[in-house]
């Protein structure tokens, strides 16, 4: 190819470099490897991280696992069974006697970013997710309470159910109030973690009234 | 030199300031002096190495950094739009900056009446605790409206709780800042929003306790009582703020009206109403208020029917 032979580099201007594709070191890198893994390992997993933070909630001791790996599994899992439970408990068919299930996770979310913004602007260091993250874990007590009132509701709706309703509701909603406080107080400068308490009190105090008001007909 | 002359001769002028012409002109020289300096030691510096076109690389070198520069004034606009975008929430920070004892503090002066309207009082511009009691009077009126058995269909209870108490604060604190700049009085909008926060104390305790004694006159007492504590405590805040008779007149009894007259919407609005103590409401006429559930549609659809079958008799 003659053409070819007055192809030549100028010998001013050096050319170099190096043509090596750097071959990646096998560091065990995790999200790698979990994409071959099967299905039910995937879930079996978040599944038992969800199930961990259940047991935080229940027995509230200073960990930081729920705050570290927050997640929203849980929260959204409580907050929809919540408001099923909590449907059709209306005087006629086509009243709004009870709460609507748009209504029952609108509060919740809604209640949830409003406390979060709260702490957040009273100088918290928690971040965003995390403090949803725990307000959200923390409703289960209330949805234990759900259920046993519904329970109780199956056997009649007198005075003495009214009685072990309210009673059972008001030992979760303590519950709830003391183990969501015991993560999100910490995040605050000690001598103002009345005024987070205070709407975290409000809020479960709602939850609670809307299940103990629950009749179903 | 001569009279008359419409010129002006500037050199003759006495001008002492650093501006002046010679000034100018001498600057002007000295910094053409320095440039022709500085490209004399590129030049030579460009003669001493070999093989390198300067004038070339110093183009490349101020493209180059023209482009870097570009960039990063691109980035970092960027990056300050970002920033004011979650700095929002900056901008509410000042206005959470409480105390425990202060609040406390400032719930127990809100039923106090100050007696000096002769110097402007001090009102905190703080908005945790008027809507920490905005919220507790929402979850009261749920409370007093499940009581009472409100049905309401055209809504939800909890969004008519919501939209009744927030609708309050925020749309009587702007019709009284509104009246208050056309009365000069000195004071803002969150001053207004803090006061008015602060003036639903008294509901809040009116209605939790009438809630759960349902006795009228004990309602009306606590009405006078409480609530007229605290309207006259923001009245009197108000009046110490403005300047002339008239102003001070309109200012207060509008929010006096207003402030007296949502106790009584609230109370009446969703409470039961218990027959045997209507002593106040009975007469000839019918009591505008039923024993059975508040049912509004039945109400309007009642409305309805009468009213087309008056214009069908008319016709």
């Amino acid at each position: 190819f003659p053409g070819l032979a007055d192809v030549s580099i100028s010998q001013d201007i050096p050319v170099e470099g190096e043509i090596t594709v750097p071959v990646g070191s096998h560091s065990p890198d995790e999200d790698y490897s979990t994409l071959d893994e099967p299905v039910k390992d995937t879930i079996m997993r978040d599944l038992k991280a969800v199930g961990k933070k259940f047991v935080h909630v229940m027995y509230p001791r200073k960990s930081s696992a729920l705050l570290r790996d927050w997640d929203l599994w849980g929260p959204l899992v409580l907050c929809v069974s919540l408001a099923l439970m909590l449907q059709g408990g209306s005087a006629d068919s086509k009243d709004d006697g009870g709460p609507q299930f748009a209504e029952v996770f609108v509060i919740i979310w809604f209640g949830a970013v409003v406390i979060t913004l709260n702490s957040k602007l009273l100088g918290g260091t928690i971040s965003f997710f995390q403090s949803l993250c725990v307000l959200g874990y923390c409703v289960l007590p209330l949805t234990v309470a759900m259920l046993v009132c519904r329970l109780v509701l199956l056997a009649g709706a007198g005075t003495i159910s009214f009685i072990i309703r309210l009673i059972v509701v008001g030992a979760m909603f303590a519950w709830s109030t003391l183990a969501s406080t015991a993560f999100l107080a910490d995040s605050q400068p000690p001598n103002r973690k009345a005024l987070v308490v205070y709407p975290i009190f409000l809020f479960y105090f709602v939850i609670s009234w809307m299940i103990l008001t629950f009749t179903p007909q | 030199q001569g009279g008359g002359s419409a010129v002006i001769d500037m050199e003759n002028m006495d001008d002492t300031s650093g501006s002046s012409f010679e000034d100018m002109g001498e600057m002007h020289q000295r910094m053409k002096e320095e440039e022709e300096e500085e490209a004399e030691g590129e030049a030579g510096a460009g003669e001493e190495e070999d093989g390198e076109f300067l004038g070339m690389k110093g183009l490349r070198g101020q493209l180059g950094r023209q482009v870097a520069d570009q960039m990063w004034q691109v980035g970092k606009r960027q990056a300050s739009r970002a920033f004011s975008l979650y700095a929002n929430i900056d901008i509410l920070r000042p206005y959470f900056d409480v105390e425990p004892v202060q609040v406390r503090a400032r719930l127990l002066e809100s039923m106090i009446p100050v007696k000096m309207i002769n110097f402007p009082q001090k009102i905190a511009g703080e908005l945790y605790g008027p809507l920490m009691l905005v919220f507790t009077l929402v979850a009261i009126l749920l409370h007093g409206m499940k009581t009472s058995d409100t049905i309401i269909r055209e809504g939800t209870l909890m969004g008519t709780a919501i939209g009744t108490c927030f609708g309050y604060w925020l749309g009587v604190s702007s019709f009284m800042y509104f009246l208050a700049y056309l009365c000069n009085a000195q004071i803002t909008m969150v001053q207004m929003l803090s006061l008015l926060g602060y003036g639903l104390f008294g509901h809040c305790i009116t209605l939790f306790v009438t809630y759960n004694i349902h006795f009228h006159s004990l309602f009306y007492i606590f009405w006078l009582v409480v609530g007229g504590l605290s309207t006259l405590r923001m009245v009197a805040v108000l009046v110490s703020r403005t300047v002339g008779h008239t102003q001070r007149l309109i200012l207060c009894g509008t929010l006096a009206a207003l402030h007296m007259l949502f106790l009584l919407y609230l109370h009446f609005a969703y409470h039961k109403v218990v027959e045997g103590i209507l002593d106040t409401l009975e007469g000839p006429n019918m009591p505008p208020f039923q024993r059975v559930a508040r049912d509004i549609p039945v109400v309007s659809n009642a409305v309805l029917n009468t009213t087309a079958k008056g214009i069908a008799l008319t016709l």
